[in-house]
């Protein structure tokens, strides 16, 4: 078991400088230099002021060399300094990171909130009326990108209803009241997707559950369905689940991009555009490893939750 | 299905034992197998099925319709036409912000979608199922190489890293999009072909194809490799609607193909601007793209409750 989780570990590791590096050269080799995002344009005529700042920033080193430095600092929680603000890119994630991490919680949280009872009582009645409606909705659900959804919410509750804010954030340090309105819409834009998917994962776990002989030996001892549904029937059936869950935590990062935009919210992702389109090259690594690693790591504790959890998979493996 | 077999059944028929595949197993000779499958669909998954041919057709054969306008031109620029305008009888359903026919945007962009999904499954099937058939027949340290970077690879989100590479490529048509969209396809079509081919390794007729002295590379591709290609379709039916939506949401972005080149991502967000104005543009790709993607999605399903049920009668 411990030698398990040692190679996940080590695993991690290695994925994460894996990516960090692929980014790292991506980010040099595509067409822009970096430079351009330093000075202004008038400036960069100037060849003997573009070298001074090449060297002054370093970047005349061996893209290796350069890595290492990079790598260096980062393991230290220094990921540099913007190359369009100047401001140290720690100070903006830590001002970001918040935003996108409530967006991400809230849309997990509500899904959840909807899909377990959901996916649990179609299972229960499976094949029935019930079961082909909410099935058939949980299969229109699962066919609406992101930000048709998110557009129909605007539309209709913002524009026509006017009772959430079409677009912008506002902190909780705003108050309580005002973030969870600007944070309605969006989550809900994500968590539809996301409903639709963990409905569809439970309900199937759950039919499977339910023709157990031990479901059968609660039967006869007369237990109500509701008490067999929940108390029986849904432990079992919420592994698949945890590890959905973990899973589309990649969708989720791609999702929040596409709402974040949409929504003009100040989050991490929205950041990521915004740097990749300034060429702010330093931005672009921290925001891209920082992704990386936050999925890496959810994807290795699924793992972990998954074999503590579940004794079978500990002993297969 | 013809009249005189299958269907009815009559005692004659014991005496002679079925005479033929289609008394034995109605519904699985090749007559009229096109009646066959398609009369057994729910009526919902009929009317997916036809919408999805007629949007094949119609993206297929867009240059060849009578009467469809330029999905480029801008009738409001050259004094003969309006922007925002409602549905006429030139433009059947109307035009957009900046007076284009928006029944020829929705044709053309339906091209952009089918090609980058299709010809990314392609891709998938032919790259990842030869990468996955080798690793998974060959085994070794190939394989183990090509799963580790198969895993680094999948732990990075496909979103984040298209827009990444997009948004730094200067020019982005629609074979540029395909070629990115191909680095992000691959490894998850070598996954499914490698734990496929491992099964289908083990099973007794490559085992009586290596007694008979079959060389290696000839189980691989007269054996091994056609029994991962079913896996790797029926995964290629999940993909496809993934794969427009994936696309739509980079055109969405601003991403996609660069305007003014149609695509139904690319006029939602267009349109999202005047949404209190005219809400029509934003409607029609929205709904086309919602019922592309909910066909091939239903279809899916179909299919693969079709495949359930088969392998459960056998």
């Amino acid at each position: 078991m411990s030698n398990m989780i040692a190679i996940r570990l080590t695993r991690l590791v290695v994925t994460v400088i894996v990516v960090s590096f692929v980014t790292f050269v991506g980010v040099n080799v595509l067409p822009g230099d970096p430079v351009n995002a330093l000075i202004p344009i008038d400036a960069q005529q100037d060849r003997e002021f573009v070298e001074q700042i090449r060297e002054e920033w370093g970047l005349n080193d061996p893209l290796i060399v350069r890595y290492g430095r990079w790598l260096g600092d980062a393991v230290q929680g220094d990921l540099g300094r913007s190359l369009v603000t100047g401001q140290p890119v720690t100070d903006e994630i830590t001002h970001r990171l918040p935003i996108t991490l409530e967006l991400m919680a809230v849309a997990v949280g509500f899904s959840l909130l909807i899909a377990v009872p959901l996916g649990a009582f179609t299972g229960y009645r499976e094949g029935r009326r019930s079961d082909r409606l909410v099935s058939g909705f949980a299969q229109a659900g699962l066919s609406l990108p992101v930000f048709v959804t998110g557009l129909i919410l605007i539309y209709v509750f913002a524009l026509k209803l006017q009772w959430f804010p079409a677009v912008g954030w506002n902190r909780l340090s705003n108050g309580l009241g005002p973030n969870l309105k600007s944070v309605a819409l969006p989550a809900l834009s994500l968590a539809v997707t996301e409903i639709a998917v963990y409905t569809r994962v439970l309900r199937s776990d759950m039919i499977a559950t339910l023709k157990e002989n031990y479901i059968l030996s609660a039967r006869a001892k007369g237990l109500t369905d509701r008490f067999i549904l929940f108390r029986h029937g849904l432990r079992p059936s919420l592994l698949t689940l945890v590890t959905v869950v973990g899973l589309n935590i990649g969708f989720l990062i791609g999702g929040s991009l596409v709402i974040e935009y949409l929504f003009a919210i100040p989050g991490l992702g929205k950041r990521l555009f915004s740097a990749i389109q300034q060429r702010d090259f330093m931005m672009v690594q921290a925001i891209t490893v920082l992704i990386t690693v936050f999925y890496v790591i959810v994807n290795t504790a699924t793992d972990l939750v998954y074999m503590v959890v579940d004794p079978r998979i500990r002993r297969t493996n | 299905m013809s009249k005189s077999s299958g269907g009815t059944w009559a005692p004659s028929m014991l005496r002679r034992g079925p005479r033929n595949a289609e008394q034995m197993f109605p519904g699985s000779s090749g007559k009229s197998w096109f009646g066959n499958w398609f009369g057994k669909m729910p009526w919902l998954t009929k009317l997916c099925f036809l919408w999805l041919i007629l949007v094949i057709l119609a993206a297929a054969l867009a240059d060849l319709i009578p009467g469809l306008a330029d999905p480029n031109y801008q009738g409001f620029v050259f004094g003969d036409g309006k922007t925002n305008e409602g549905p006429t009888a030139s433009h059947w359903l109307g035009t957009d912000n900046v007076s284009r026919d928006i029944l020829a945007r929705l044709i053309y962009g339906a091209r952009v979608s089918l090609i980058f999904a299709f010809s990314l499954v392609a891709i998938g099937i032919i790259v990842g199922g030869t990468l996955g058939s080798i690793a998974g027949y060959f085994r070794g340290l190939l394989e183990t190489f090509l799963m580790a970077l198969v895993d680094t690879w999948l732990s990075f989100p496909a979103l984040i890293g298209l827009v990444f590479i997009t948004t730094m490529l200067g020019m982005r048509n629609l074979l540029v999009l395909v070629l990115v969209g191909a680095v992000f396809v691959w490894p998850s079509y070598t996954r499914i072909a490698r734990a496929t081919a491992l099964s289908v390794s083990g099973q007794d007729f490559v085992t009586a194809a290596r007694a008979i002295g079959t060389s290696r590379k000839r189980i691989l591709v007269r054996e091994i490799f056609p029994n991962v290609l079913p896996a790797l379709l029926a995964y290629s039916l999940v993909g496809l609607p993934v794969l427009i939506i994936l696309e739509s949401t980079l055109s969405f972005l601003g991403l996609g193909v660069e305007i003014p080149t149609a695509s139904w991502g690319g006029m939602i967000n267009q349109a999202r601007q005047d949404l209190l104005i005219n809400i029509w543009p934003a409607v029609w790709p929205a709904v086309t793209l919602f019922m592309t993607v909910y066909s091939f999605n239903n279809l899916a399903d179909w299919v693969r409750t079709q495949a359930a049920t088969r392998s459960a009668a056998i």
